[in-house]
Protein backbone atom coordinates (compact mmCIF):
# COMPACT_ATOMS: atom_id res chain seq x y z
CA UNK A 1 0.00 0.00 0.00
CA UNK A 2 2.49 2.61 -1.15
CA UNK A 3 1.23 5.78 -1.01
CA UNK A 4 0.93 7.04 -5.14
CA UNK A 5 3.62 9.64 -6.50
CA UNK A 6 2.15 13.37 -6.37
CA UNK A 7 4.55 13.68 -9.13
CA UNK A 8 5.88 10.37 -10.67
CA UNK A 9 8.52 11.49 -12.26
CA UNK A 10 10.24 12.93 -9.06
CA UNK A 11 12.96 10.99 -7.50
CA UNK A 12 11.58 10.05 -3.86
CA UNK A 13 13.26 11.22 -0.78
CA UNK A 14 12.85 8.25 0.85
CA UNK A 15 12.03 4.74 -0.32
CA UNK A 16 11.32 2.03 2.26
CA UNK A 17 10.92 -1.77 0.43
CA UNK A 18 9.70 -4.96 2.61
CA UNK A 19 11.38 -3.55 5.90
CA UNK A 20 11.48 -6.55 8.49
CA UNK A 21 12.55 -6.45 12.15
CA UNK A 22 12.23 -8.86 14.56
CA UNK A 23 13.05 -8.60 18.46
CA UNK A 24 13.48 -11.60 19.46
CA UNK A 25 10.45 -13.61 18.29
CA UNK A 26 8.26 -10.41 18.24
CA UNK A 27 8.13 -8.66 14.10
CA UNK A 28 7.80 -5.01 15.30
CA UNK A 29 8.29 -4.05 11.47
CA UNK A 30 6.59 -6.66 8.80
CA UNK A 31 7.01 -5.86 5.32
CA UNK A 32 6.92 -1.91 5.75
CA UNK A 33 6.90 -0.11 2.22
CA UNK A 34 6.57 3.20 1.64
CA UNK A 35 7.96 6.91 -0.09
CA UNK A 36 8.12 10.18 0.73
CA UNK A 37 8.93 12.78 -1.77
CA UNK A 38 10.33 16.28 -1.17
CA UNK A 39 7.89 19.12 0.45
CA UNK A 40 5.82 16.38 2.21
CA UNK A 41 4.68 16.28 5.96
CA UNK A 42 4.51 12.34 5.98
CA UNK A 43 2.55 11.10 9.45
CA UNK A 44 3.59 8.05 10.46
CA UNK A 45 0.02 7.10 12.82
CA UNK A 46 -0.50 4.10 14.54
CA UNK A 47 -1.23 2.99 18.87
CA UNK A 48 1.03 2.64 21.27
CA UNK A 49 3.85 -0.05 21.02
CA UNK A 50 3.19 -0.41 17.48
CA UNK A 51 6.76 -0.03 16.45
CA UNK A 52 6.76 3.74 14.77
CA UNK A 53 9.83 4.82 16.84
CA UNK A 54 11.36 1.15 15.59
CA UNK A 55 10.80 2.46 11.96
CA UNK A 56 12.30 5.75 12.94
CA UNK A 57 15.25 4.55 14.13
CA UNK A 58 15.80 2.70 11.23
CA UNK A 59 15.19 5.95 8.89
CA UNK A 60 17.80 7.39 10.86
CA UNK A 61 19.67 4.57 10.40
CA UNK A 62 20.95 3.68 14.32
CA UNK A 63 19.16 0.41 13.97
CA UNK A 64 19.74 -2.09 11.14
CA UNK A 65 16.65 -3.71 9.96
CA UNK A 66 16.56 -7.97 9.52
CA UNK A 67 15.55 -7.82 5.94
CA UNK A 68 14.51 -5.32 3.39
CA UNK A 69 16.05 -1.29 1.91
CA UNK A 70 15.83 2.14 2.52
CA UNK A 71 16.97 4.59 0.12
CA UNK A 72 17.37 7.76 2.15
CA UNK A 73 18.20 10.77 -0.99
CA UNK A 74 18.66 7.78 -2.92
CA UNK A 75 21.49 5.97 -1.15
CA UNK A 76 20.73 2.48 0.33
CA UNK A 77 21.70 2.95 4.12
CA UNK A 78 20.86 -0.53 5.54
CA UNK A 79 24.30 -1.63 4.08
CA UNK A 80 26.23 2.00 4.25
CA UNK A 81 29.84 2.18 5.51
CA UNK A 82 29.64 4.26 8.81
CA UNK A 83 31.85 6.98 7.23
CA UNK A 84 29.26 7.64 4.87
CA UNK A 85 26.61 7.72 6.68
CA UNK A 86 27.98 10.10 9.00
CA UNK A 87 27.76 12.05 6.19
CA UNK A 88 24.34 11.47 4.92
CA UNK A 89 23.50 12.46 8.83
CA UNK A 90 24.58 16.35 7.94
CA UNK A 91 21.82 16.88 6.15
CA UNK A 92 19.10 15.51 8.22
CA UNK A 93 17.68 16.62 11.78
CA UNK A 94 16.23 14.05 14.57
CA UNK A 95 13.79 14.84 17.23
CA UNK A 96 13.75 12.04 19.90
CA UNK A 97 10.64 10.79 21.67
CA UNK A 98 12.73 11.74 24.82
CA UNK A 99 13.96 14.53 23.41
CA UNK A 100 17.55 13.29 24.36
CA UNK A 101 19.36 16.19 24.91
CA UNK A 102 22.33 16.06 26.66
CA UNK A 103 22.34 16.43 30.42
CA UNK A 104 25.50 17.49 30.87
CA UNK A 105 25.11 20.77 28.59
CA UNK A 106 22.50 23.68 29.08
CA UNK A 107 19.54 23.93 26.59
CA UNK A 108 21.51 26.31 24.63
CA UNK A 109 24.67 24.61 24.40
CA UNK A 110 22.34 21.61 23.08
CA UNK A 111 21.03 23.63 20.53
CA UNK A 112 24.62 25.57 19.68
CA UNK A 113 25.97 21.57 19.35
CA UNK A 114 25.46 20.84 16.25
CA UNK A 115 26.73 24.08 14.57
CA UNK A 116 29.55 24.04 16.54
CA UNK A 117 30.67 20.81 15.15
CA UNK A 118 29.58 20.94 12.09
CA UNK A 119 29.67 24.79 10.97
CA UNK A 120 32.81 27.13 10.86
CA UNK A 121 30.74 30.15 12.67
CA UNK A 122 32.14 31.98 15.04
CA UNK A 123 30.71 31.88 18.44
CA UNK A 124 28.49 35.11 18.66
CA UNK A 125 26.94 34.60 15.61
CA UNK A 126 26.16 30.85 17.26
CA UNK A 127 24.51 32.38 19.74
CA UNK A 128 22.14 34.44 17.89
CA UNK A 129 21.14 31.58 15.80
CA UNK A 130 20.33 29.59 18.90
CA UNK A 131 18.23 32.75 20.72
CA UNK A 132 16.68 31.92 16.93
CA UNK A 133 15.42 28.57 17.29
CA UNK A 134 15.05 28.85 20.94
CA UNK A 135 12.38 32.06 20.31
CA UNK A 136 10.86 29.82 17.67
CA UNK A 137 10.19 27.24 19.67
CA UNK A 138 8.81 29.68 22.72
CA UNK A 139 12.46 28.73 25.04
CA UNK A 140 13.27 32.27 25.19
CA UNK A 141 15.01 33.12 28.53
CA UNK A 142 15.28 29.29 29.23
CA UNK A 143 18.69 28.51 27.52
CA UNK A 144 20.81 28.59 30.33
CA UNK A 145 18.95 26.00 32.02
CA UNK A 146 19.99 22.54 32.26
CA UNK A 147 17.39 19.72 31.01
CA UNK A 148 16.79 18.64 34.29
CA UNK A 149 15.25 21.81 35.12
CA UNK A 150 12.85 22.56 32.36
CA UNK A 151 9.90 20.60 31.59
CA UNK A 152 8.90 17.63 29.89
CA UNK A 153 6.95 20.14 27.18
CA UNK A 154 10.03 22.57 27.12
CA UNK A 155 12.80 19.11 26.67
CA UNK A 156 10.60 18.37 23.52
CA UNK A 157 10.76 21.51 22.39
CA UNK A 158 14.26 22.61 22.71
CA UNK A 159 15.30 19.10 21.73
CA UNK A 160 13.54 20.37 18.43
CA UNK A 161 15.24 23.50 18.00
CA UNK A 162 17.98 21.16 18.17
CA UNK A 163 17.26 19.05 14.98
CA UNK A 164 16.43 22.27 13.39
CA UNK A 165 19.69 24.12 14.22
CA UNK A 166 21.43 23.62 10.73
CA UNK A 167 18.11 24.12 8.96
CA UNK A 168 18.20 20.07 7.50
CA UNK A 169 16.44 19.61 4.15
CA UNK A 170 15.05 16.56 6.17
CA UNK A 171 13.67 16.54 9.67
CA UNK A 172 12.53 12.96 11.62
CA UNK A 173 10.35 13.97 14.31
CA UNK A 174 9.31 11.35 17.01
CA UNK A 175 5.95 12.76 18.47
CA UNK A 176 6.84 16.69 18.63
CA UNK A 177 3.50 17.51 20.48
CA UNK A 178 3.05 14.65 23.19
CA UNK A 179 3.22 16.44 26.59
CA UNK A 180 2.25 20.17 24.91
CA UNK A 181 -0.75 22.08 25.27
CA UNK A 182 -3.13 23.18 22.60
CA UNK A 183 -1.23 26.35 22.27
CA UNK A 184 2.18 25.01 22.21
CA UNK A 185 1.08 22.19 19.95
CA UNK A 186 -0.20 24.65 17.57
CA UNK A 187 3.03 26.42 17.51
CA UNK A 188 4.54 23.53 17.06
CA UNK A 189 3.09 22.19 14.12
CA UNK A 190 2.70 25.47 12.77
CA UNK A 191 7.14 25.89 12.94
CA UNK A 192 6.53 22.14 11.25
CA UNK A 193 4.33 23.40 8.53
CA UNK A 194 6.61 26.50 8.13
CA UNK A 195 9.27 23.89 7.74
CA UNK A 196 7.81 22.40 4.35
CA UNK A 197 6.01 25.31 2.95
CA UNK A 198 8.42 27.88 3.34
CA UNK A 199 11.91 26.43 3.94
CA UNK A 200 10.77 23.64 1.43
CA UNK A 201 12.32 20.85 3.76
CA UNK A 202 11.06 17.53 3.77
CA UNK A 203 9.48 16.47 7.32
CA UNK A 204 8.69 12.69 9.04
CA UNK A 205 6.45 13.07 11.76
CA UNK A 206 5.01 10.30 14.13
CA UNK A 207 1.93 11.51 15.87
CA UNK A 208 -0.81 10.48 18.00
CA UNK A 209 -2.74 14.00 17.73
CA UNK A 210 -5.29 13.65 15.34
CA UNK A 211 -5.38 17.21 15.10
CA UNK A 212 -1.95 17.56 14.10
CA UNK A 213 -2.10 14.68 11.61
CA UNK A 214 -4.94 16.52 9.74
CA UNK A 215 -3.64 19.66 10.22
CA UNK A 216 -0.24 19.58 8.65
CA UNK A 217 0.23 15.66 7.04
CA UNK A 218 0.27 15.93 3.43
CA UNK A 219 0.55 11.99 3.55
CA UNK A 220 -0.29 9.34 6.09
CA UNK A 221 0.47 6.06 7.33
CA UNK A 222 -0.89 3.71 9.83
CA UNK A 223 0.95 1.13 11.43
CA UNK A 224 -1.31 -1.64 12.55
CA UNK A 225 -1.56 -3.35 16.01
CA UNK A 226 -2.06 -7.06 17.39
CA UNK A 227 -2.44 -9.85 14.34
CA UNK A 228 -1.67 -6.72 11.97
CA UNK A 229 1.68 -5.06 14.13
CA UNK A 230 4.30 -3.93 11.81
CA UNK A 231 2.25 -4.06 8.37
CA UNK A 232 1.01 -0.91 7.26
CA UNK A 233 -2.86 -1.04 7.34
CA UNK A 234 -3.49 2.33 5.38
CA UNK A 235 -2.01 4.92 3.40
CA UNK A 236 -3.01 7.90 1.45
CA UNK A 237 -3.44 11.59 1.50
CA UNK A 238 -5.90 13.11 4.53
CA UNK A 239 -8.78 13.03 3.04
CA UNK A 240 -8.25 9.04 1.73
CA UNK A 241 -7.64 8.39 5.70
CA UNK A 242 -10.60 10.02 7.24
CA UNK A 243 -13.02 8.15 4.31
CA UNK A 244 -10.87 4.96 5.23
CA UNK A 245 -13.12 1.68 5.44
CA UNK A 246 -11.09 -0.09 7.58
CA UNK A 247 -12.99 -0.20 10.72
CA UNK A 248 -9.68 0.03 12.98
CA UNK A 249 -8.26 3.05 11.28
CA UNK A 250 -11.96 4.77 11.62
CA UNK A 251 -11.70 3.86 16.06
CA UNK A 252 -8.21 5.28 15.95
CA UNK A 253 -9.02 8.62 13.91
CA UNK A 254 -12.12 9.21 16.28
CA UNK A 255 -10.49 8.04 19.59
CA UNK A 256 -13.46 5.78 20.15
CA UNK A 257 -12.83 3.66 22.86
CA UNK A 258 -15.62 0.92 21.85
CA UNK A 259 -15.38 -1.88 19.11
CA UNK A 260 -17.56 -4.57 18.25
CA UNK A 261 -15.30 -7.56 17.84
CA UNK A 262 -13.17 -8.29 15.16
CA UNK A 263 -14.36 -7.24 11.45
CA UNK A 264 -14.86 -9.13 8.47
CA UNK A 265 -10.98 -8.86 7.67
CA UNK A 266 -10.38 -10.67 11.02
CA UNK A 267 -8.80 -7.47 12.42
CA UNK A 268 -8.59 -7.14 16.25
CA UNK A 269 -10.28 -3.86 17.30
CA UNK A 270 -7.74 -1.90 18.74
CA UNK A 271 -8.79 -1.29 22.20
CA UNK A 272 -8.55 -4.91 22.36
CA UNK A 273 -5.43 -5.59 21.53
CA UNK A 274 -4.61 -2.70 23.06
CA UNK A 275 -6.07 -3.49 26.91
CA UNK A 276 -5.70 -7.45 26.39
CA UNK A 277 -9.60 -7.38 26.48
CA UNK A 278 -10.86 -10.63 25.48
CA UNK A 279 -13.91 -12.37 24.55
CA UNK A 280 -15.09 -12.75 28.45
CA UNK A 281 -14.57 -8.96 28.89
CA UNK A 282 -11.89 -9.62 31.29
CA UNK A 283 -8.04 -8.50 30.89
CA UNK A 284 -5.95 -11.27 30.12
CA UNK A 285 -2.92 -11.42 31.71
CA UNK A 286 -0.86 -12.30 28.95
CA UNK A 287 -1.34 -9.07 26.99
CA UNK A 288 -1.14 -6.90 30.37
CA UNK A 289 2.10 -8.51 31.26
CA UNK A 290 3.10 -8.21 27.30
CA UNK A 291 2.68 -4.27 27.27
CA UNK A 292 4.95 -3.85 30.17
CA UNK A 293 7.45 -1.41 28.80
CA UNK B 1 29.53 -13.78 27.82
CA UNK B 2 30.91 -14.32 24.37
CA UNK B 3 28.66 -11.20 23.16
CA UNK B 4 30.56 -9.23 26.02
CA UNK B 5 33.78 -9.99 24.51
CA UNK B 6 33.19 -9.42 21.27
CA UNK B 7 31.49 -5.81 22.09
CA UNK B 8 34.68 -5.43 23.98
CA UNK B 9 37.47 -5.69 21.50
CA UNK B 10 34.79 -4.12 19.16
CA UNK B 11 35.26 -1.12 21.46
CA UNK B 12 38.97 -1.34 21.47
CA UNK B 13 38.78 -1.36 17.40
CA UNK B 14 37.52 1.61 16.86
CA UNK B 15 39.31 3.08 19.80
CA UNK B 16 42.64 2.15 18.17
CA UNK B 17 41.49 4.01 14.89
CA UNK B 18 40.07 6.97 16.84
CA UNK B 19 43.29 7.42 18.75
CA UNK B 20 45.82 6.61 15.75
CA UNK B 21 44.52 7.28 12.32
CA UNK B 22 41.38 9.53 12.90
CA UNK B 23 43.70 12.47 13.93
CA UNK B 24 45.16 11.98 10.60
CA UNK B 25 41.95 12.50 8.40
CA UNK B 26 41.00 15.34 10.17
CA UNK B 27 39.31 14.57 13.27
CA UNK B 28 41.48 15.91 15.90
CA UNK B 29 41.42 14.42 20.45
CA UNK B 30 39.23 17.04 21.78
CA UNK B 31 41.88 18.39 23.96
CA UNK B 32 38.78 20.46 25.92
CA UNK B 33 37.61 17.43 26.45
CA UNK B 34 39.86 16.10 27.40
CA UNK B 35 41.32 18.58 30.57
CA UNK B 36 37.19 17.94 31.78
CA UNK B 37 38.08 14.59 32.45
CA UNK B 38 41.46 14.79 33.72
CA UNK B 39 39.45 16.89 36.30
CA UNK B 40 36.85 14.47 37.11
CA UNK B 41 38.72 11.50 36.40
CA UNK B 42 41.93 11.96 38.09
CA UNK B 43 42.27 15.03 39.67
CA UNK B 44 39.16 14.46 41.84
CA UNK B 45 40.64 10.60 42.84
CA UNK B 46 43.49 12.80 44.69
CA UNK B 47 42.45 12.86 48.43
CA UNK B 48 41.25 9.76 48.05
CA UNK B 49 44.25 7.82 46.64
CA UNK B 50 46.39 10.18 49.17
CA UNK B 51 44.73 8.65 51.88
CA UNK B 52 44.69 5.53 50.85
CA UNK B 53 48.60 5.44 49.91
CA UNK B 54 49.33 7.29 53.41
CA UNK B 55 47.71 4.19 55.61
CA UNK B 56 49.45 1.68 53.46
CA UNK B 57 52.91 3.41 53.49
CA UNK B 58 52.01 3.41 57.72
CA UNK B 59 50.99 -0.03 57.78
CA UNK B 60 53.33 -1.47 55.72
CA UNK B 61 56.16 -0.04 58.20
CA UNK B 62 54.88 -0.97 61.76
CA UNK B 63 54.21 -4.56 59.74
CA UNK B 64 57.67 -5.10 58.64
CA UNK B 65 59.09 -3.32 61.50
CA UNK B 66 57.75 -5.68 63.96
CA UNK B 67 58.99 -8.89 62.14
CA UNK B 68 62.34 -7.55 60.89
CA UNK B 69 62.83 -5.80 64.64
CA UNK B 70 62.84 -9.66 65.78
CA UNK B 71 65.69 -10.20 63.80
CA UNK B 72 66.92 -6.90 64.72
CA UNK B 73 67.36 -5.47 61.09
CA UNK B 74 64.78 -2.76 61.15
CA UNK B 75 67.43 -0.82 59.06
CA UNK B 76 65.34 -3.08 56.44
CA UNK B 77 62.26 -1.58 57.09
CA UNK B 78 62.71 1.74 54.58
CA UNK B 79 63.91 -0.90 51.49
CA UNK B 80 60.79 -2.79 52.13
CA UNK B 81 58.38 0.04 52.08
CA UNK B 82 59.79 1.33 48.90
CA UNK B 83 59.84 -1.48 46.65
CA UNK B 84 56.65 -2.91 47.47
CA UNK B 85 55.08 0.70 46.95
CA UNK B 86 56.68 1.32 44.03
CA UNK B 87 56.25 -2.37 42.74
CA UNK B 88 53.14 -3.88 43.47
CA UNK B 89 51.36 -1.91 45.97
CA UNK B 90 50.99 1.99 44.92
CA UNK B 91 49.70 1.02 41.09
CA UNK B 92 47.25 -1.60 42.63
CA UNK B 93 45.78 0.50 45.08
CA UNK B 94 45.38 3.87 42.83
CA UNK B 95 43.94 1.23 40.20
CA UNK B 96 41.43 -0.05 42.90
CA UNK B 97 40.73 3.48 43.77
CA UNK B 98 40.24 4.29 40.28
CA UNK B 99 38.05 1.88 39.59
CA UNK B 100 35.61 2.64 42.62
CA UNK B 101 35.37 6.30 41.96
CA UNK B 102 36.16 7.04 38.20
CA UNK B 103 35.79 3.88 36.24
CA UNK B 104 32.62 3.12 37.73
CA UNK B 105 30.73 7.10 37.55
CA UNK B 106 32.40 6.52 33.47
CA UNK B 107 30.21 3.18 33.46
CA UNK B 108 27.21 4.90 34.46
CA UNK B 109 27.17 8.23 32.93
CA UNK B 110 27.56 6.44 29.43
CA UNK B 111 25.18 3.77 30.53
CA UNK B 112 22.69 6.87 31.56
CA UNK B 113 23.23 8.69 28.03
CA UNK B 114 22.61 5.21 26.31
CA UNK B 115 18.97 4.53 27.92
CA UNK B 116 18.34 7.98 27.51
CA UNK B 117 19.15 7.93 23.72
CA UNK B 118 21.73 10.88 23.87
CA UNK B 119 24.19 8.31 22.33
CA UNK B 120 21.57 7.82 19.63
CA UNK B 121 21.40 11.49 19.28
CA UNK B 122 24.99 12.25 19.06
CA UNK B 123 25.40 9.67 16.06
CA UNK B 124 22.27 11.04 14.28
CA UNK B 125 23.95 14.88 14.78
CA UNK B 126 26.88 13.31 13.19
CA UNK B 127 28.86 13.39 16.15
CA UNK B 128 30.89 10.20 16.56
CA UNK B 129 30.30 9.35 20.33
CA UNK B 130 34.21 7.45 20.24
CA UNK B 131 35.83 11.23 19.52
CA UNK B 132 33.39 12.57 21.75
CA UNK B 133 33.09 10.83 24.59
CA UNK B 134 35.00 7.86 24.43
CA UNK B 135 38.53 8.98 23.29
CA UNK B 136 38.68 12.09 26.32
CA UNK B 137 37.71 9.49 28.69
CA UNK B 138 40.98 7.31 27.52
CA UNK B 139 43.08 9.88 27.53
CA UNK B 140 42.29 11.00 30.74
CA UNK B 141 42.40 7.72 32.29
CA UNK B 142 46.05 6.76 30.22
CA UNK B 143 47.42 10.07 31.73
CA UNK B 144 46.34 10.49 35.00
CA UNK B 145 46.76 7.03 36.27
CA UNK B 146 50.35 6.93 36.13
CA UNK B 147 50.99 10.38 37.48
CA UNK B 148 47.91 9.33 40.74
CA UNK B 149 50.21 6.31 41.02
CA UNK B 150 53.80 8.75 41.36
CA UNK B 151 51.70 10.72 43.91
CA UNK B 152 50.64 7.62 45.74
CA UNK B 153 54.04 6.03 46.22
CA UNK B 154 54.95 9.57 47.12
CA UNK B 155 52.52 9.98 50.42
CA UNK B 156 53.06 6.16 50.52
CA UNK B 157 56.54 6.82 51.39
CA UNK B 158 55.71 9.50 53.43
CA UNK B 159 53.83 7.43 55.92
CA UNK B 160 56.40 4.79 55.95
CA UNK B 161 58.84 8.22 56.46
CA UNK B 162 56.07 8.57 59.89
CA UNK B 163 56.58 5.31 61.17
CA UNK B 164 60.80 5.02 60.60
CA UNK B 165 61.36 8.63 61.78
CA UNK B 166 58.73 8.60 64.99
CA UNK B 167 59.08 5.15 65.66
CA UNK B 168 61.81 3.56 64.90
CA UNK B 169 64.13 7.00 64.99
CA UNK B 170 65.62 6.92 61.73
CA UNK B 171 66.73 10.54 60.46
CA UNK B 172 65.01 11.35 57.12
CA UNK B 173 68.51 11.43 55.43
CA UNK B 174 68.68 7.69 56.46
CA UNK B 175 65.23 6.93 55.88
CA UNK B 176 65.81 7.93 52.21
CA UNK B 177 68.96 6.94 51.43
CA UNK B 178 67.54 3.52 52.46
CA UNK B 179 64.42 3.52 50.85
CA UNK B 180 66.05 4.25 47.57
CA UNK B 181 68.82 1.54 48.00
CA UNK B 182 66.42 -1.06 46.88
CA UNK B 183 65.07 0.06 44.40
CA UNK B 184 66.08 0.46 40.43
CA UNK B 185 64.85 3.51 38.44
CA UNK B 186 63.72 1.03 36.34
CA UNK B 187 61.15 -0.69 39.33
CA UNK B 188 59.67 2.83 38.80
CA UNK B 189 59.10 2.66 34.86
CA UNK B 190 57.51 -0.51 35.46
CA UNK B 191 55.10 0.05 38.17
CA UNK B 192 54.38 3.16 35.95
CA UNK B 193 53.76 0.91 33.23
CA UNK B 194 51.84 -1.01 34.92
CA UNK B 195 49.62 1.82 35.66
CA UNK B 196 49.47 2.48 32.65
CA UNK B 197 47.92 -0.44 31.73
CA UNK B 198 45.62 -0.96 34.42
CA UNK B 199 44.34 2.72 33.13
CA UNK B 200 43.84 1.26 29.62
CA UNK B 201 41.79 -1.98 31.17
CA UNK B 202 40.11 0.29 33.86
CA UNK B 203 38.91 2.82 30.58
CA UNK B 204 38.20 0.28 28.47
CA UNK B 205 36.13 -2.07 30.64
CA UNK B 206 33.94 1.12 31.81
CA UNK B 207 33.78 2.16 28.57
CA UNK B 208 32.71 -1.17 27.00
CA UNK B 209 30.35 -2.06 29.47
CA UNK B 210 28.71 1.33 29.78
CA UNK B 211 27.68 1.82 26.08
CA UNK B 212 25.98 -1.26 25.86
CA UNK B 213 23.87 -1.14 29.37
CA UNK B 214 20.01 -1.72 28.08
CA UNK B 215 17.07 -2.04 30.45
CA UNK B 216 16.83 1.69 31.74
CA UNK B 217 18.04 2.83 35.36
CA UNK B 218 18.35 -1.02 36.62
CA UNK B 219 20.16 -1.78 33.70
CA UNK B 220 22.68 1.09 34.23
CA UNK B 221 22.87 0.29 38.32
CA UNK B 222 23.61 -3.54 37.23
CA UNK B 223 26.10 -2.50 34.61
CA UNK B 224 27.80 -0.11 37.10
CA UNK B 225 28.71 -3.31 39.52
CA UNK B 226 29.66 -5.25 36.45
CA UNK B 227 32.04 -2.52 35.25
CA UNK B 228 33.86 -2.41 38.87
CA UNK B 229 33.91 -6.73 39.43
CA UNK B 230 35.09 -7.45 35.83
CA UNK B 231 37.68 -4.24 36.34
CA UNK B 232 38.84 -5.23 39.60
CA UNK B 233 39.46 -8.93 38.39
CA UNK B 234 41.03 -8.15 35.07
CA UNK B 235 43.11 -5.77 37.19
CA UNK B 236 44.47 -7.91 39.49
CA UNK B 237 45.11 -10.62 37.14
CA UNK B 238 47.31 -8.15 34.87
CA UNK B 239 49.09 -7.47 37.77
CA UNK B 240 49.97 -11.16 38.72
CA UNK B 241 50.52 -11.54 34.80
CA UNK B 242 53.06 -8.22 34.57
CA UNK B 243 54.51 -8.94 38.06
CA UNK B 244 56.19 -12.25 36.90
CA UNK B 245 56.68 -11.09 33.57
CA UNK B 246 59.45 -7.96 34.90
CA UNK B 247 59.97 -9.26 38.48
CA UNK B 248 60.24 -12.73 38.45
N1 LIG C 1 15.36 -2.66 21.75
C1 LIG C 1 14.23 -3.38 21.75
N2 LIG C 1 14.25 -4.66 22.13
C2 LIG C 1 13.12 -5.42 22.13
N3 LIG C 1 11.92 -4.97 21.76
C3 LIG C 1 11.83 -3.69 21.37
C4 LIG C 1 12.97 -2.82 21.34
N4 LIG C 1 12.58 -1.60 20.91
C5 LIG C 1 11.26 -1.70 20.69
N5 LIG C 1 10.81 -2.95 20.96
C6 LIG C 1 9.43 -3.42 20.80
O1 LIG C 1 8.97 -2.92 19.59
C7 LIG C 1 7.63 -2.52 19.70
C8 LIG C 1 7.48 -1.13 19.11
O2 LIG C 1 8.16 -0.21 19.90
P1 LIG C 1 8.19 1.33 19.50
O3 LIG C 1 8.99 2.05 20.51
O4 LIG C 1 8.61 1.43 18.09
O5 LIG C 1 6.66 1.72 19.63
P2 LIG C 1 5.93 3.08 19.25
O6 LIG C 1 5.02 2.78 18.14
O7 LIG C 1 6.92 4.16 19.06
O8 LIG C 1 5.07 3.35 20.55
P3 LIG C 1 4.75 4.74 21.30
O9 LIG C 1 3.68 5.40 20.52
O10 LIG C 1 4.26 4.31 22.63
O11 LIG C 1 6.01 5.51 21.35
C9 LIG C 1 7.25 -2.63 21.15
O12 LIG C 1 6.41 -3.75 21.31
C10 LIG C 1 8.53 -2.84 21.86
O13 LIG C 1 8.35 -3.73 22.91
MG1 LIG D 1 7.47 5.81 20.07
Amino acid sequence: MTPNAPDSAAEPLIEVNSLVRHFGKQKVLDGVSFKVYAGDTFIIMGGSGCGKSTLLRHLIGTEKPTSGSIKIFGQEITTMRAEALQKLRGRYGMLFQSGALLQSLTVAENVALPLVEHTQLDAGLIDTVVKMKLEQVGLTGHGHKKPSEISGGMKKRAALARALALDPPLVFSDEPTAGLDPIMTAVVDELTQRLTQKIGATVVVVTHDMNSVFRIGTRIIMLGTGPNQGKIIAAGTPEEIKAHPNPAVQQFINGDPEGDGTDDSGELLYRETLLGINDTGKYSRSAIQSSKP
Amino acid sequence: MIEAFRQYFALCGSLLYWLFAAPFRGKPWRIGHTFAQIVRIGVHAVPMSALTALTIGVVLAMQSAAQLAKLGATVYVPGLVSSSLIRELAPLVTAVIVIGRSGSSVTAELGTMKVSEEIEALEVMAIPPMSYLIIPRFLAMVIMMPLLTVFSIYVGLTGGWLIGHYSLNMSTAYFVSHALQYVELSDVGIGLLKSGIFGVLIVTIACSIGLNVSGGAEGVGLATTRSVVVSLLSVFIANAVLTALFFF
